[in-house]
């Protein structure tokens, strides 16, 4: 930057300016990352992303890619087409759920058994995008008048309305119920493209990677255009945009008109790959996840989306009911740790407490088998790999009935003490409570799966939008200065 | 000058809230090129005036006329790219964008490019999103060496307060007005700030060529950069003059200081 003789104040600004910089600008190993990661253009991003995807029918087996891969394709596709309204456009669209689940039933009802009607997915899905963008237009009417927590509730009706209607009204039409009421629609064929099907699970991958591919640079684009730039103005503030020559309403419709149609778009390809729909596939809880995965990637940040449908999808397949209950384990030794070192600086502190919670488990064991085998005596459940390490590390006791629910309300006694204590108190305390969680979970959530997977989850999200409120990749934003 | 039509104007321009009337019959012009002064104390109906003209109130009667066309009643977007841009008294930048894109968010008006073709990155849009860049740190580096360099890229919150001032005025100047309409600009500036936004506002016409219509409190302003003032009290213009002759009117003094007590 040229400067003029005499313009010293301009450096001092500068200085002044980036001072939240400086203290943002992340240290070690974690800000290097950081800072590598921005370095690296977008289009090399994208395409390093489409490699190592496009590697995965290589070694994975076809159950792993479809739960894997092609759930996870899914959830980024719906994911960007939340974050065009949430993100870009600020609008609080609780109804975007509907519009992946009329995509999904329109493509049922053009090519399927149920009809008859067998159209080919190169005429119906661009028909398909263009009805339900058409849909999210009337949907977005209500946002000229209505912002926030208004919009929120109206559109969340409109959501919870298209699930009773496809479950419930189910009219008649040609003399069966249009929507096949709870039981849906079956028997769907797969996408079809002039006269080639997609029916493998590699074929229906590599499309969907190519569908998502696309959407990522056009959405890309579209973020760095007028448009883009349109909408991140009426999301920072609507009147001032509307003065500076936006026009505020239409762009608004365009935002639901453009989400609309990618949820369209991904509501097609699955009903095409699972072959049949369902009202409970577009319930709330398919909603949450969804903003979850806005909200986890940073809001507004395309790689974010990306990232956070990976993680989540990713843990939710890790976590489900037919795998063994050891990686739920896993998972939840990752996040004590990870909660250890985030909690805990310097490093070399972090470290101290993770032996110190090793070090007491295993004294604590061995004192107890000592002094009283039989509340040792307990048998590790589905240890997997780590079996005889907990069984020598975690007081396991058998037959004493309701130990585990003690031992639950202790956790929560002492979690609660663990917030009212203040610096070194607050490290040393640390060290039994991590050791009573594992307790707990050994001897308490291990026997409940279905709880505990939830669980696992939810304090999982808390704890990585805790460590980051603005999400994964997302950048902290300002209210009010 | 007479023969003349001015370039912007108001006519027996009315609005009131519930039983409350802000602007009553206020009748107002500016001629092409001119700097006008709106002053008058708080509640006078100066902001609301510009709320008006801006399209955010609709009148209750009464007719604007920009370029001899009526438009009282259009949405505030079109009112804009009809060239009448304002800045807000109250300071509303788009925060979370960089200092370049909140100048660039304000060029929509007068970019033409659709969605489609941003997505499909052709020859219009990239040729646009060029020439809109170029276009803004032109605006910016109206301000000198302040909002360029290094700022074009930093988050609009990171500024002071007075470049938050400069930055609304130069969005404004990015949605290409032939009127700009300036509310209390040197607000919370310093006395140095103030003397230096007052030959700015000079430059705006001599250099930028706009013609502006602001509302000030701070009189050494008002004087330095006034070819005419008028004065506002309860949506009523009680003078209009030269600076001296407004100061100096009776009915001025009193709104800003209250009748003179009389034995």
């Amino acid at each position: 930057m040229s400067e003029l003789p005499g313009e010293t104040r301009v450096g001092v600004d500068e200085w002044v300016a980036q001072h939240e910089e400086r203290l943002e600008q992340r240290r070690g190993l974690a800000g290097l990352v950081e800072r590598a990661f921005g370095y690296v253009p977008g289009s090399a991003r994208l395409g390093a992303f489409a490699l190592v995807a496009a590697s995965l029918p290589f070694w994975m087996s076809r159950g792993d890619l479809f739960a894997y891969g092609i759930f996870t394709l899914l959830y980024i596709l719906l994911g960007l087409g939340l974050n065009v309204v949430v993100g870009n456009a600020g609008l609080l669209d609780l109804g975007y759920v509907a519009f992946f689940g009329f995509g999904a039933y329109s493509y049922g009802l053009l090519s399927s058994a149920y009809y008859g009607n067998h159209w080919p997915a190169v005429a119906t899905i661009p028909l398909i995008m263009v009805a339900t963008a058409a849909v999210g237009l009337i949907l977005g009417l209500s946002s000229r008048r209505l912002l926030g927590d208004y919009l929120a509730i109206v559109t969340l009706f409109f959501g919870q309305a298209f699930v009773v209607f496809v479950n419930a009204a189910n009219p008649e039409v040609h003399g069966q119920g249009l929507t096949g009421g709870p039981n849906g629609i079956a028997d769907i064929d797969p996408l079809g493209f002039f006269g080639y099907e997609l029916t493998s699970r590699d074929q229906q991958f590599f499309f969907l990677l190519g569908v998502v591919v696309v959407v990522v640079a056009a959405l890309h684009f579209l973020s760095e255009s007028r448009t883009g730039r349109a909408w991140r103005a009426l999301r920072e503030d609507p009147l001032a945009a509307e003065a500076m020559s936006i026009p505020v309403n239409r762009l608004k419709l365009m935002a639901f008109a453009i989400g609309a149609a990618i949820a369209g778009l991904a509501g097609c390809i699955f009903a095409s790959v699972l072959t049949a729909v369902t009202p409970g596939n577009f319930a709330v809880p398919i909603l949450i996840t969804i903003y979850a995965i806005v909200i986890l990637g940073g809001i507004g940040s395309i790689t974010g989306v990306v990232l956070g449908a990976i993680v989540i999808n990713v843990s939710f397949q890790f976590l489900a009911p037919e795998n063994p209950q050891s990686n739920a384990r896993v998972l939840f030794l990752a996040v004590l740790l990870l909660l250890i070192v985030l909690a805990v600086r310097p490093w070399w502190l972090a470290t101290a407490v993770v032996g110190a919670v090793v070090g007491l488990g295993l004294v604590a064991q061995a004192v107890v088998e000592a002094v009283a085998p039989t509340w040792t005596g307990g048998t590790v459940i589905e240890g997997g790999r780590l079996g005889g390490v907990i069984q020598d590390w975690v007081i396991i006791p058998s037959g004493h009935g309701d130990f585990g629910n003690f031992a639950y309300a202790a956790l929560v006694v002492s979690v609660l003490v663990l917030t009212r204590l203040r610096s070194w108190a607050r490290t040393v305390a640390l060290v039994p409570t991590v050791y009573l969680a594992m307790i707990v979970w050994e001897t308490s959530f291990v026997e409940q799966p279905a709880v505990a997977r939830w669980i696992l989850f939810g304090s999982l999200l808390v704890a990585l939008m805790t460590v980051r409120p603005q999400g994964l990749l997302g950048t902290p934003r300002v209210e009010i200065v | 000058m007479p023969g003349k039509r001015p370039l912007f104007e108001l006519k027996g321009l009315e609005k009131s809230f519930g039983g409350l009337q802000v602007v009553a019959g206020l009748d107002l012009h500016v001629d092409e090129g001119e700097i006008v002064s709106l002053i008058g104390p708080n509640g006078a109906g100066k902001t609301t005036v510009f709320n008006l003209v801006t399209g955010i109130y609709a009148p209750d009667a009464g007719e604007i006329v920009f370029e001899g066309r009526n438009i009282a009643g259009l949405a505030p977007h079109k009112i804009t790219r009809l060239g009448i841009a304002r800045t807000f008294q109250t300071l509303r930048l788009f925060l979370n964008m960089t200092v370049k894109e909140n100048v660039m968010a304000a060029a929509y008006g007068h970019t033409r490019s659709t969605a489609i073709e941003a997505v499909l990155r052709l020859p219009r849009a990239r040729r646009e999103e060029r020439e809109i860049a170029r276009f803004a740190e032109e605006k910016l580096a109206f301000f000198g060496p302040r909002l360029v360099g290094y700022r074009l890229d930093q988050p609009a919150y990171s500024l002071s307060y007075a470049n938050r001032r400069r930055l609304e005025i130069a969005r404004a100047m990015g949605a290409n007005p032939r009127l700009l309409l300036l509310d209390e600009p040197a607000a919370g500036m310093n006395p140095a700030e103030t003397h230096e936004l007052t030959e700015l506002i000079g430059r705006l016409r001599t250099d930028g060529g706009y013609t502006v219509l602001v509302i000030e409190h701070d009189m050494h302003v008002v004087e330095g950069i006034s070819d005419r003032v008028v004065a506002l009290d309860h949506g009523v213009k009680i003078a209009e003059g030269s600076f001296e002759e407004v100061a100096t009117n009776e009915l001025v003094i009193e709104a800003y200081l209250g009748l003179r007590a009389t034995a």
